[in-house]
């Protein structure tokens, strides 16, 4: 998966954020580097959530807060609301902002123990000095009731007070004081119980119509991407596999680790019984030394030479769906994961971690695949 | 004391576990907090039972209850749990030693924390084996090798020479199962084993547990709060709220006969992948009840859209249902005459919320309409 390309990206004027080749790389010793991000675009509509997928180590966080310039991406352009954020530095990227803010997983761990409720909300408010001192308590006020936390007790309490959802709610009312236009939302819900998850899901649309956001929504459960969002991009291993509308894109996954993903999601219905043979093998490669080509190919079942050689680029493969993908699945096509990816032995054995041999790749004679034979 | 030797010449008859009235409670400086308050249950020799509850439920006290592996100190345990005939409710911890990881193991949610950090894989694999078992160092090796290989560790041999530093998640989460299964126990608990693990890796490691146990014979407690986790992977459940069992039935009947209004809003609140997207989730107003004084009544009955005064005065008792296996602790169940009529009553009365799409109205804001698209 593992594409380039910008094909999926919307006309620009109509953008509220628009990501073009975002690379994000982490330098290590001796020259060595950390992929986290590589050649990915996306965009976002105003009022739109776009959902971002994968598993840990995808890249997800870190394209989310390469979007706010924590830290600035290595390369690549980031337009916000008309401004590229990259030329940007010190006052005039300060001054961006307040209309970008953030919400993170651990409720708890993201907000200042030593302070009370209505302080940590209202502390966007007395940075930026917006209204009187009346107007900007009659705001906490406000987005403090929005969220269903009673401003009164706020002014008294501390997070350690209020349970972890309740903590959740007060992290959404001090992202959305400030009036922001965009809020990335990295892992919102991962830390909650299911009942509660369900009330900040909710919460979180409402706030969404109230105020006139446009949200980032980053996590790893598919089911609550999928409940939220517009607009739903895969990603692997630092790269975009697929982005489209979420009805289409879980009926019809076209790329492989759609697929992958979508068979490994647990069921609560004891008629679909998991099925071992429709599970993704192995591990996610490394990131410091990524596979060549399409970085899926070492656990694709439908991995060819060509995967090794050639990156992917996005196309449209239905209408609003684009994959980055050689060989994407037809509709209603089964993968079967049994059979191994594009490694060097071509095992018969189910595709765990140790056959996966990253092919080797020679600069004069090309990847080393596979014999004929082999497969 | 001498319980352990009798196993292999007479093999006991009646269920692996069979947990009785079983009580925990830990003393606080605001009171006891009654964890597990009686919960009973029994379960079979290859069998799977899945727990689900939320946090604070009491399915993770009940587990490390049944195990004895809970502090001495401050904590209560009332009530029996036999093991193939055999009382474990008040033996020393010398005296569990012969039951833990030969009879019964545990495997726990975060598996960086459950490993040795500064102990070799190996070290920590041969360290149960030699417990147990009666074997030389060099068997034990050996034996170490082959239960890496047979969680499908790669190169089992090297990485027994590795710290758990220097393996993936799901890799170490493989190794906390090598060592569980060490020495064949009859009884497997696992406590939230892979929600530190992404789905794919997860979906991985379930499998692998459930092949395991398929090849041992081996019967599983899996603790969870994913009512997917459970759905596709156990022959029984038991819900937990407030430190009781509220609901348990076959898998198949809880889902298609759920009769306890917590299961079902419980079900009603995740999302799900077969609906669209913008599908407006159901939600459980407030939150599970204090378990130092909690109240009179149905635990669940100050968040249940089905509450009737009777709910608020007289606790339930856990009664079966027609369908052998089932029991539920509620008066007005979900799916029968007295549960629509409740149902019915506080929705003319405008008291509770709906549990249909568009309830929720109860915690205020939560009650989004988020049904748009």
């Amino acid at each position: 998966m593992a594409g380039v390309g910008t094909a999926h990206l919307r006309a620009l004027d109509d953008a509220l954020l628009r990501v073009e080749h975002l690379l994000v790389e982490f330098p290590l010793r001796h020259g060595a580097k950390v992929n986290a991000v590589t050649d990915v675009s996306l965009d976002v509509l105003e009022g739109e959530t776009l959902g971002l997928v994968g598993e840990s180590g995808c890249g997800k966080s870190t394209t989310g807060r390469a979007i706010v310039q924590l830290p600035p991406p290595s390369a690549g352009s980031v337009r916000f609301d008309g401004k590229e954020l990259t030329q940007l530095h010190g006052e005039t990227l300060r001054n961006v902002r307040p209309r970008m803010q953030m919400i993170f997983q651990d409720p708890i761990s993201s907000l200042n123990p030593r302070r009370r409720v209505a302080d940590i909300v209202a502390e966007g408010l007395d940075i930026w000095r917006i209204g009187d001192r009346g107007a900007r308590a009659a705001k906490v006020a406000e987005v403090l009731d929005a969220v269903g936390i009673d401003p009164k007790n706020a002014r008294t309490r501390r997070p350690h007070e209020y349970s972890g959802g309740q903590c959740q709610r007060i992290s959404i009312a001090r992202a959305i004081v400030t009036e922001p236009k965009l809020i990335i939302c990295d892992e919102p819900v991962s830390a909650l119980d299911v009942s509660v998850q369900a009330q900040i899901i909710n919460l979180l649309e409402e706030m969404k119509r109230r105020y006139n956001l446009t949200l980032i929504f980053i996590a790893h459960d598919l089911a609550v991407v999928k409940n939220v969002s517009d607009r739903v991009m895969v990603m692997y291993l630092g790269r975009a596999c697929e982005v489209g509308p979420p009805d289409d894109l879980f009926a019809q996954p076209a790329h492989p680790y759609t697929a992958a993903l979508l068979a490994a999601i647990p069921e609560p219905d004891p008629e679909k019984k998991p099925d071992p043979e429709r599970v993704l093998g192995g591990e996610i490669p490394s990131p410091i030394d990524p596979p060549s080509g399409c970085r899926f190919r070492t656990r694709c079942p439908k991995a060819e030479p060509r995967c090794a050689v050639e990156v992917p680029e996005m196309r449209e493969i239905r209408p609003a769906q684009f994959v980055a993908c050689h060989f994407p699945l037809a509709p209603g096509e089964q993968l079967d994961f049994s059979a191994p990816g594009l490694r060097a032995d071509g095992g018969a054995d189910r595709g765990y971690a140790p056959d996966l041999e990253p092919v080797r790749w020679d600069p004069d004679t090309g990847p080393a695949l596979p014999s004929e034979d082999d497969n | 004391m001498s319980v352990t030797h009798e196993f292999a010449e007479a093999p006991y008859e009646g269920p692996l576990l069979e947990v009785d009235d079983l009580r925990t409670s830990f003393d606080t400086q605001g009171g006891a907090v009654r964890s597990v308050d009686g919960v009973s249950f029994t379960l079979e020799r290859g069998k799977t039972l899945g727990i689900v509850g939320e946090s604070g439920s009491g399915k993770t006290v009940l587990s490390r209850s049944i195990m004895n592996l809970l502090p001495k100190r401050g904590t209560t345990r009332r009530g029996s749990v036999r093991f193939e005939g055999n009382e474990i409710v008040g033996l020393s911890d010398a005296e569990m030693r012969k039951f833990w990881g030969a009879q019964m193991a545990m495997v726990f949610q975060d598996p960086m924390t459950s490993l040795n950090p500064v102990m070799k894989i190996g070290n920590q694999l041969k360290e149960s084996i030699r417990e147990h078992l009666d074997v030389t160092k060099e068997y034990a090796g050996e034996l170490a090798e082959s239960l890496l290989a047979s969680v499908r560790i790669p190169e089992p041999r090297q990485r027994l020479e590795e710290y758990p530093h220097q393996l993936s998640g799901g890799m170490r989460q493989r190794v906390c199962i090598a060592i569980a299964l060490a020495c064949g126990p009859k009884l497997l608990f696992a406590d939230e084993p892979t929600t530190a693990l992404d789905v794919t890796v997860q979906a991985q490691v379930l499998d692998l547990m459930r092949q395991q146990q398929d090849e041992r014979f081996m019967a599983m407690v899996l603790i969870t709060h994913d009512l997917g986790v459970v759905a596709g992977r156990t022959d029984n459940i038991a819900v937990m709220y407030a430190g009781r069992i509220v609901e348990q039935a076959p898998t198949d009947v809880l889902f298609r006969d759920m009769k306890m209004p917590y299961t079902e809003a419980l079900l009603s609140s995740i999302p799900k992948l077969n609906e669209r997207s913008h599908t407006k989730l159901n939600v459980i107003p407030g939150r599970p009840p204090d378990l130092i004084n909690p109240p009179p009544g149905c635990k669940f009955a100050p968040r249940c859209t089905y509450v009737q005064e009777r709910c608020l005065e007289e606790e339930p008792p856990l009664r079966a249902a027609p369908t052998p296996g089932h029991r539920f602790r509620c008066w007005f169940p979900v799916g029968t005459p007295e549960g629509a009529d409740a149902l019915a009553r506080n929705r003319a009365r405008g008291g509770a919320p709906e549990p249909s799409v568009g309830a929720g109205a109860s915690v205020g804001t939560a009650a989004a309409q988020g049904a748009s698209s």
